[in-house]
């Protein structure tokens, strides 16, 4: 089967940040199948130098304003880590409730507004508004509401304002809670089964496509696993995440700004799909039979069904929203004074689970509690050996029986389904500052 | 404008948070996409066009294609619009001018730093003639809200030009300065409601400095307030290291 293919793909639409895909085949030999990663370095690591342990999550905030949540609770676990802050329960909780309202959102966002377009053979969400009408209202409600948590909690869901290291400075009132919770109730799980209606409908235009990787998330013995818990993989089970560098290895390559990764294998895979194949067992029952309805398996291995593991975990964040606000109901809500006296000046590594994957920041402090040393390593860095790795399996497979439009179009579908944020991996930070 | 405006969104070195914020009107998205064509909005859409009567651009200009790409909108944008602190004052990515470039690119990507150029972060009006600001990080969306009504309307927008101090002391917020906390509101431009203070964390300056700041009689206040002078003006250059280049260091 001897044939020439040549692809490129210059800055992919639909995907946050600027990446291109490149496909070259002369004479039925794959030479090159990668996303090459253009974003412009934005050298996060000069700007972390010498600052305050206030400004740490303000910074690592800015390195994306999708992930902003996710960095921002990173950054203080790694700084409350590194200074010795004790954070109370209830700011763990009200954690966890932010880091369910961003997960929805991103993850209601991708599925609508950047996946489905493909689906349903468009260019983009717009068209959808006159053809599909209510589907477009139904992701605006849900999107707003998952918004909400972040504006109630965070004071704004892009940058949230309120979460410092060591606690909050506004913690919402029990009527805004409870505002919140009928909504959720009320609106939210009721879209959420309608969404997994209009998904479902749509499943037949998933490619069918297996490849068998390492899958890495975090997990744990309580919940299923967001805001903490060990790395776990499924090559070599669970380890702790003072352990993760040794699960990331991250190394430079010529054609991308984003190091690369790899753990047991040339590759692995983090996101909503490797926490669906590690911790499945851990989810809602609403969300599990959302599950089957969409043909979503556990130790899945179609990278396409990453999205359709985001939309079975949007219930699970709905659903386990409501219990979260029950409880801090049952504790009522208090205005606490944030615990900023560092009690050491050390390292301190955080890790959390955000919509694209885990993340990890490391950071060591001096004794003015000033940033001397940082290392970030986001989800789609991790990811992109693992796209990579796809491509050179999937074009061989379909050259033979595709046009070169739906070898393409299978190839950005692809690329959109690891749901990437190009602008987020590009400012991987990893830096001794030379003094 | 008789027909409907030509809408383009464009993204240069930021954090998409201000396309985000784009997204994120759910209860007027709707409306605003009946008002305009957008033509061309890379993170949500395939199509591109040749002309906009008005281009939003998010970002601070840091690689020599970034030079090239912005000239380019220029051209072809009759009102062309620096959307959030990255491309109307370089942003947080300018903290990186502070330090030799050389060290800087060697620190993150040690012997292959040669594979990728880069340039000092630029606000956009350093290179090309920028019509309107919409201030913030991420953009101040009733900012937005305000200059798109404006634009599309054809009526006038002028960027305020009070401290945030005032729409603080508006809010009746007990000062956070009283809570033993430090604040950049004071030099720092409103427009912004002062969301921040208003959720009892202090103002890190995002919006960028007011047109007359008395920097040096912030840091004193700074510094009198618990800062050693030099953490005092590194606060002061989180959002505005481009503008205080050469002020201090
Ligand atoms: S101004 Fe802030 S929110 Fe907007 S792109 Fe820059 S860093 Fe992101
Ligand atoms: S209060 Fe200060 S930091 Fe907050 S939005 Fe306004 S200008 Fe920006
Ligand atoms: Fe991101």
């Amino acid at each position: 089967m001897s044939r020439d293919l040549d692809i490129t793909v210059k800055h992919l639409t639909r995907v946050e940040g600027h990446g291109n895909i490149v496909v070259d085949m002369k004479n039925g030999v794959l030479h090159k199948a990668q996303l090459d990663i253009v974003e412009a370095p934005r050298y996060f690591e000069a700007l972390l130098k010498g600052r305050s342990f206030h400004e740490a999550a303000i910074i690592t905030s800015r390195i994306c304003g999708i992930c902003s949540l996710g960095h921002q609770l990173t950054s203080l676990k790694a700084t409350e880590q590194a200074l010795g802050l004790a954070v109370t329960e209830q700011t763990v909780l009200l954690r966890k409730l932010l880091v369910h309202g961003a997960t929805l959102q991103s993850n209601i966002l991708h599925a609508y507004f950047l996946a489905a377009p493909d689906f349903l053979k468009v260019k983009s969400v717009i068209p959808l508004v006159g053809t599909h009408p209510e589907v477009v209202l139904r992701a605006l409600r849900m999107k707003k509401l998952a918004n909400d948590i972040g504006d109630a909690v965070g004071g704004r869901a892009v940058h949230p304002i309120t979460c410092v290291p060591g606690g909050f400075t506004h913690v919402p009132t029990a009527a805004t809670l409870k505002d919140l919770r009928r909504k959720l109730v009320e609106q939210m799980v009721p879209d959420f089964l309608a969404t997994v209606e209009t998904v479902a409908s749509l499943a037949a235009a998933i490619p069918q496509f297996e490849r068998p990787t390492e899958y890495i998330s975090l997990r744990s013995d309580g919940d299923y696993a967001l805001y903490d818990g060990d790395i776990c993989s499924t090559d070599t089970g669970r380890v702790p995440d003072s352990e993760y560098r040794r699960m990331t290895n991250e190394f430079v390559v010529p054609h991308s700004t984003s190091k690369h990764c790899r753990a047991n294998r040339t590759s692995y895979m983090v996101g909503a799909l490797a926490r669906w194949n590690n911790n499945h067992d851990r989810l809602c029952p609403e969300s599990l039979q959302a599950a089957a309805a969409l043909g979503l398996k556990p130790g899945c291995t179609n990278p396409y069904m990453n999205t359709i593991a985001q939309v079975v975990e949007a219930g699970h964040c709905a659903l386990d929203a409501v219990a979260i606000i029950d409880k801090l109901l049952d504790m009522g809500p208090k205005l606490e004074t944030p615990n900023q006296e560092p009690t050491r000046f050390g390292t301190g590594i955080g890790s959390t689970e955000v919509p694209r994957g885990i993340l990890y920041h490391e950071y060591t402090y001096d004794r003015q509690a000033r940033i001397v040393k940082a290392n970030c390593i986001i989800p789609t860095g991790q990811n992109l050996a693992n796209i990579d790795d796809d491509m050179k399996k999937l074009v061989p497979e379909v050259v033979a029986v595709k046009s070169k439009e739906e070898i393409t179009s299978w190839l950005e579908m692809l690329v959109r389904a690891y749901d990437p944020c190009i602008s987020c991996s590009v400012h991987m930070l990893d830096v001794e500052f030379l003094e | 404008m008789a027909n409907k405006p030509r809408v383009a969104i464009f993204d240069f070195t930021g954090c998409e948070g201000c396309e985000l914020s784009q997204l994120n009107f759910e209860d007027q998205l709707l409306d605003i996409l009946a008002q305009v064509d957008i033509v061309e909005w890379r993170e949500a859409m395939d199509d591109r066009a040749d002309e906009y009567d008005i281009a939003f651009v998010e970002g601070a200009l840091s690689t020599p294609d970034c030079i090239k790409r912005i000239h380019d909108i220029r051209r072809r944008s009759k009102v062309l619009v620096a959307l959030g602190s990255c491309a109307v004052d370089g942003g947080v990515n300018a903290i990186k001018n502070l330090h030799p470039i050389e060290e800087v690119r060697a620190e993150v990507y040690g012997k292959d730093q040669y594979l990728f150029p880069t340039l000092p972060a630029l606000p956009l009006s350093a290179v090309v003639k920028v019509d309107h600001n919409v201030r913030g990080c991420p953009m101040t969306q009733g900012e937005f809200l305000r200059l798109f009504t404006a634009l599309v309307m054809g009526k006038q927008f002028a960027e305020p030009d009070q401290s945030v101090c005032v729409e603080c002391k508006l809010n009746e917020n007990e000062c956070v300065f009283e809570r033993g906390m430090i604040c950049l509101g004071p030099v720092t431009r409103g427009g912004c409601n002062s969301q921040c203070t208003n959720f009892g964390q202090y103002c890190i300056g995002c919006r960028g400095l007011v047109s007359e700041p008395n920097l040096a009689g912030m840091a004193e206040t700074l510094a009198s307030h618990g800062l050693a002078m030099d953490e005092a003006w590194k606060r002061l250059q989180l959002y505005n290291a481009y503008r205080l280049q050469g002020v201090r260091a």
